[in-house]
C-alpha cells in the first residue's frame, strides 16, 4: 500500500453531513460549547435538503384548531404503526418549537393575511384523529427546504461551527464497541484526516440512487449508512423505500405534494379523477404509499397516458395563476424546464418515483443509535439523524412534510444529548493503527483497481435491478430473483477498472467509493424486502396483500458483509413517551 | 504599453480527441477544459464526439455521458440535477449556467465546456469559490433580532414580497464570476451574488440591524465597484436581478 499523508485531529463531536439535520445538530453543539466539526462531502448549501419543496409540519395552529396529538396520530397511521410511539410523541410535541425557532433563525415563511406562518395543507394530515383535512405543514412557498437549509447555514456561521467542505468520508473508527470517530479523504488537497471524537454523529440523507429513477440528487448515496454496515453494526427497515407519487415523467424531478395541497389533483386517460375511487375521504390527499400504488395501478390496468399508457396528469391549470405564482412558482419553473410544460394552460406528465427511505440506522427518540443484545443496547459514541437515521417515526411510510422536521427536531436532540454526555475537552482514547490501516487498504484498493468493470456500468446494473425487482408492488418471484441479481454487480467489483488514480478531486474514485456504498444498502434492502412477507405502508407485496400485526410488528434489522446479510427483528414500541397521550393501538388503515 | 501575457504554464493546449465508438449518424462535439494538478501539465482542450441520440436533454446529461461511457476521468461538480443546488455552474458556449437546467438544444455548433471564468482551477471544471465563500460569511447571513420569546415574528405579506427575487438565489456563482469588476477586484469587492445576500438580509422586515449592515458594506471597494454592467442579471439561471438588489442598497444609502 502507498504511503497516505494524514492529518490527525481532536473534536469533542464530529457531525458528518451538513444538510438540514447535520447543520441543526451543528448548531446545537456549538451553542453548548463543544469543540465541533463539520464535514461534507459537499458545500452545506448543496445538501439534498435544498430539494425540499412543500413545507415542514407542525401543530401551530395558524390557520385553524390544531394539535400535536392530532399529528401524531396521522403519523403513526401514515407509518402503517411500524413507526415507535415514543419517538412519534416526541416529534411532534416538539414540532411548534422547532418551526418558531427556524422562523427565529430567519427562514422566509410564507405569510398568513395576519402576517403568521402560512401553512398548507399535505398528504395523511388531518383534524381529530383522521376527521378532515387540516393546514399542518409550514411553507416558504414551495421552496421550503432551500429556504431552512440557506438559514441553517448562516446560523453555523454565527457560531463558527467548524467546516471541513469537500471532504469524503471513508470509515469509522470503531474500538471495543464505540466509536471513536471517523476518517475522511480531503479532495482539495488528496490528504487523509482523522478525526477522533467522543461523539460521532451521522447525518448524509439518504442513498436514493441506488435506483434507476430518484428525485435523490447525484450525492444521496447513503454514505453513513454503509460505514455504520462496515463497522459491523445494523440497518433498520431497509425495505421501506418511499414512492413519491409525482416525479415528473422521464426525468424524475420531484413535484411538491404541495401542488395537491393547493387543489391539484391527478387524472388518468379516460379523464377521471381517479383517486376518489382509491381513498374516497382524503382522496388526492392520501398518503404518499396509497397514491403511489393507486397510480401503479392504473397503469397495470391499462388507464394510463401516452404513447406507452405509463404515466397519469396531474392538474393544476384550474387554479388561479396568482395563486400558482405565489405559493407554486419553483414547480411552475421545474415543470417548464423538465416536462416543457405551462402548468396554467396544461397538466404535468407524472410517475410515482422513488424518493425516501424511511430504513436506516435505528436510533432511539435522543438519536443514539441501536443495536441488538437480547432487544435492544445503544452504542457508544455514535448518533444518527435525519434520513439517515430510523428513530423511527415514519415506520413504514413517511407523510409528506415530516422530514424537515424529522431533520430540525431529531438534529437539536442530538445537540441536547452529546452536551449531556459530553464535558467539553474530555481526553480521548488512544486509537489502534489497524483500524486506520483497513479503512485505508480498502481506500488503496479501489483506487488502484485494473480490472474491466467500470463504475458506472456496475451502477448501471445495480440501479435496474433495484428499479424492476424492489418497485412500489413486489412480490416473492420478483425479490428471488431481486436477491440473487443484486449480488452481480457486487460481484463484478472483484474486477473493477478506476482509471483516474490522482487524489484531487478524482471523482472517477469518489463514484467508485459511492458505488462501494449504494451497493451494501442495495442488498440490505432487497434481503429485507424479501424477508418481511406482509404488505405494510411503503412495502406491497402481491403474494402477502395483508399487514401481519402478529408477525411483523417488528423492525427488520439487516447487518452485511460482503455480499451475506444477516436479518433479524426487534418489536416495534409500543408505548409513548409520556402520558400526554395514550398509545395509538393497531387499526386498519383507510383514507 | 503594458503586455498582458498568459503565463506560459496557463496556456491552453489541444487534448485528446475522442472519437465516436457507437456508429451514431448524430454527433455533437463537446470540448471540455481539461487541468490536473498532479501532472505538471498545461491545462488542454479534451474533444468528445457524443451520440445525441441516446443523450437526455441537459447539458449536464452530455457530461454524465462522457462520464459514465467515455472518460471517467473528467471531474465536474453536480448533485440535484434540477437547478437548486447550485453545484454544477459552468460556463457552456461562452456563457455561464447550471448544466443541469441548461438544455443543449439552445446551444450552437460544437458544445465548449470551461470552468466558472476567473476562478483558480482546483481540477477540470471545478473551480475554487473559497473567496466568495468567505464574502458570504463577511455579510453576516442570519437574522439579528432582539425579540427572545417563544412567539414567531410577524410579518405582512408586503414585508415578506419584499424578499422574493432575493431568497431564492443557490449561490452557484454564475453572476459573480460573470462580473468583469469582480474579475478584476474579487477580493475586494464583494460581487453581485454576495451583494444580494447581503441586500435579503438589510431588506429583512424582521431584521434590527439594518443601517449596521448598510454602514458595513457602504464602502468604495465592497459596493461601489458594481458599475452596472448587468453581466449578473443576464447570467442568473434563477432569473434573479442581482444588480437592481445591489442599486436598492445604493438607493438606501443615498437616501438615507
Amino acid at each position: 500500500m502507498s504511503s497516505y499523508k494524514i492529518i490527525d485531529h481532536e473534536y469533542d463531536v464530529v457531525v458528518l453531513g451538513a444538510g438540514g439535520s447535520g447543520l441543526r445538530a451543528a448548531v446545537g453543539l456549538s451553542e453548548a460549547g463543544l469543540k465541533t466539526a463539520c464535514v461534507s462531502k459537499v458545500f452545506p448549501t448543496r445538501s439534498h435538503t435544498s430539494a425540499a419543496q412543500g413545507g415542514i409540519s407542525a401543530a401551530l395552529g395558524n390557520m385553524g384548531e390544531d394539535d400535536w396529538r392530532w399529528h401524531m396520530y396521522d403519523t403513526v397511521k401514515g407509518a402503517d404503526w411500524l413507526g415507535d410511539q415514543d419517538s412519534i410523541e416526541y416529534l411532534c410535541k416538539e414540532a411548534p418549537a422547532a418551526v418558531l425557532e427556524l422562523e427565529k433563525y430567519g427562514v422566509p415563511f410564507s405569510r398568513t393575511e395576519d402576517g403568521k406562518i402560512y401553512q398548507r395543507p399535505f398528504g395523511g394530515m388531518t383534524k381529530n384523529y383522521g376527521n378532515e383535512t387540516v393546514q399542518r405543514t409550514c411553507a416558504a412557498a414551495d421552496r421550503t427546504g432551500h429556504a431552512i437549509l440557506h438559514t441553517l447555514y448562516g446560523q453555523a456561521l454565527k457560531h463558527n461551527t467548524e467546516f471541513f467542505i469537500e471532504y469524503f468520508a471513508l470509515d469509522l473508527i470503531m474500538k471495543d464497541g464505540a466509536c471513536k470517530g471517523l476518517i475522511a479523504w480531503n479532495l482539495n488537497d488528496g490528504t487523509i484526516h482523522r478525526f477522533r471524537s467522543h461523539i460521532t454523529i451521522i447525518a448524509t440523507g439518504g442513498y436514493g440512487k441506488v435506483y434507476y429513477s430518484a428525485t435523490s440528487a447525484h450525492t444521496c448515496t447513503g454514505d453513513g449508512n454503509a460505514m455504520v454496515l462496515r463497522a459491523g453494526l445494523p440497518l433498520q427497515d431497509m425495505e421501506f423505500v418511499q414512492f413519491h407519487p409525482t416525479g415528473i415523467y422521464g426525468h424524475g424531478t420531484l413535484i411538491s405534494e404541495g401542488v395537491r395541497g393547493e387543489g391539484g389533483y391527478l387524472v388518468n386517460s379516460k379523464g377521471e379523477r381517479f383517486m376518489e375511487r382509491y381513498a374516497p375521504k382524503a382522496k388526492d390527499l392520501a398518503s404518499r404509499d396509497v397514491v403511489s400504488r393507486s397510480i401503479a395501478v392504473e397503469i397495470n390496468e391499462g388507464r394510463g397516458i401516452g404513447k406507452e399508457q405509463d404515466h397519469v396528469h396531474l392538474h393544476i391549470d384550474h387554479l388561479d395563476p396568482k395563486v400558482i405564482e405565489e405559493r407554486l412558482p419553483g414547480i411552475s419553473e421545474a415543470s417548464k424546464l423538465f416536462a416543457n410544460v405551462d402548468v396554467t394552460k396544461e397538466p404535468i406528465p407524472v410517475v410515482p418515483t422513488v424518493h425516501y427511505n424511511m430504513g436506516g440506522i435505528p436510533t432511539n427518540y435522543k438519536a443514539e443509535v441501536l443495536t441488538v443484545n437480547g432487544s435492544e443496547k445503544t452504542v457508544p459514541g455514535l448518533m444518527a439523524i435525519g434520513e439517515a437515521a430510523c428513530v423511527s417515526v415514519h415506520g413504514a411510510n413517511r407523510l409528506g412534510s415530516n422530514s424537515l422536521i424529522d431533520l430540525v427536531v431529531f438534529g437539536r436532540a442530538a445537540a441536547k444529548r452529546a452536551a449531556e454526555l459530553v464535558k467539553p475537552g474530555m481526553k480521548h482514547d488512544e486509537i489502534d493503527k489497524s483500524e486506520t490501516d483497513r479503512c485505508l487498504d480498502r481506500f488503496d484498493k479501489l483506487r488502484n483497481s485494473e480490472g474491466s468493470n467500470p463504475t458506472s456500468e456496475l451502477r448501471l446494473s445495480m440501479q435496474k435491478t433495484m428499479q424492476s425487482k424492489c418497485a412500489v408492488f413486489r412480490s416473492e418471484k420478483t425479490l428471488k430473483e431481486g436477491v440473487d441479481e443484486i449480488r452481480k454487480p457486487f460481484e463484478g467489483m472483484e474486477s473493477l477498472s478506476v482509471k483516474d488514480k490522482s487524489l484531487i478531486f478524482n471523482t472517477d474514485l469518489v463514484e467508485t467509493l459511492e458505488f462501494d456504498n449504494l451497493i451494501r444498502q442495495a442488498i440490505t434492502t432487497m434481503d429485507s424486502a424479501y424477508h418481511r412477507k406482509e404488505s405494510r405502508g411503503a412495502h406491497a407485496r402481491e403474494d402477502f396483500p395483508k399487514r401481519d400485526d402478529e408477525n411483523y410488528m417488528q423492525h427488520t434489522l439487516s447487518w452485511c458483509n460482503g455480499s451475506k446479510t444477516k436479518i433479524n427483528y426487534r418489536p416495534v414500541h409500543r408505548s409513548t413517551l409520556t402520558n400526554d397521550v395514550q398509545y395509538f393501538p393497531p387499526q386498519e388503515r383507510v383514507y | 504599453m503594458v503586455q498582458f501575457n498568459l503565463p506560459s504554464n496557463s496556456k491552453i493546449k489541444k487534448g485528446q480527441y475522442y472519437k465516436d465508438k457507437t456508429g451514431s449518424k448524430n454527433i455533437r462535439k463537446v470540448n471540455v477544459y481539461r487541468w490536473d494538478p498532479s501532472k505538471n501539465e498545461n491545462p488542454r482542450i479534451d474533444t468528445y464526439e457524443v451520440d445525441m441520440d441516446n443523450c437526455s436533454s441537459k447539458v449536464l446529461d452530455i457530461l454524465n455521458k462522457i462520464k459514465n461511457e467515455i472518460d471517467p476521468s473528467i471531474a465536474y461538480r453536480r448533485s440535484c440535477a434540477h437547478g437548486v443546488c447550485g453545484s454544477c455552474a459552468m460556463n457552456m458556449n461562452g456563457k455561464n449556467g447550471l448544466a443541469c437546467t441548461k438544455s443543449h438544444s439552445e446551444l450552437d455548433g460544437d458544445i465548449d465546456i470551461y470552468p466558472l471564468p476567473h476562478l483558480k482551477v482546483l481540477k477540470d471544471l471545478i473551480g475554487d469559490l473559497s473567496t466568495l465563500y468567505k464574502q458570504y460569511e463577511s455579510v453576516e447571513p442570519w437574522l439579528k433580532t432582539t425579540k427572545i420569546n417563544d412567539k414567531e415574528n410577524i410579518q405582512t405579506k408586503e414585508d415578506r414580497a419584499k424578499l422574493d427575487g432575493l431568497y431564492e438565489c443557490i449561490m452557484c456563482a454564475c453572476c459573480s464570476t460573470s462580473c468583469p469588476s469582480y474579475w478584476w477586484n474579487g477580493e475586494k469587492y464583494l460581487g453581485p451574488a454576495v451583494l444580494l445576500q447581503a441586500y435579503r438580509w438589510i431588506i429583512d422586515s424582521r431584521d434590527e440591524d439594518r443601517k449596521e449592515r448598510l454602514k458595513k458594506v457602504a464602502d468604495e471597494l465592497k459596493l461601489y465597484r458594481c458599475h452596472t454592467i448587468l453581466n449578473c442579471t443576464n447570467a442568473c439561471p434563477k432569473g434573479l436581478n442581482p444588480a437592481k438588489a445591489i442599486a436598492e442598497i445604493k438607493k438606501m444609502l443615498a437616501t438615507a
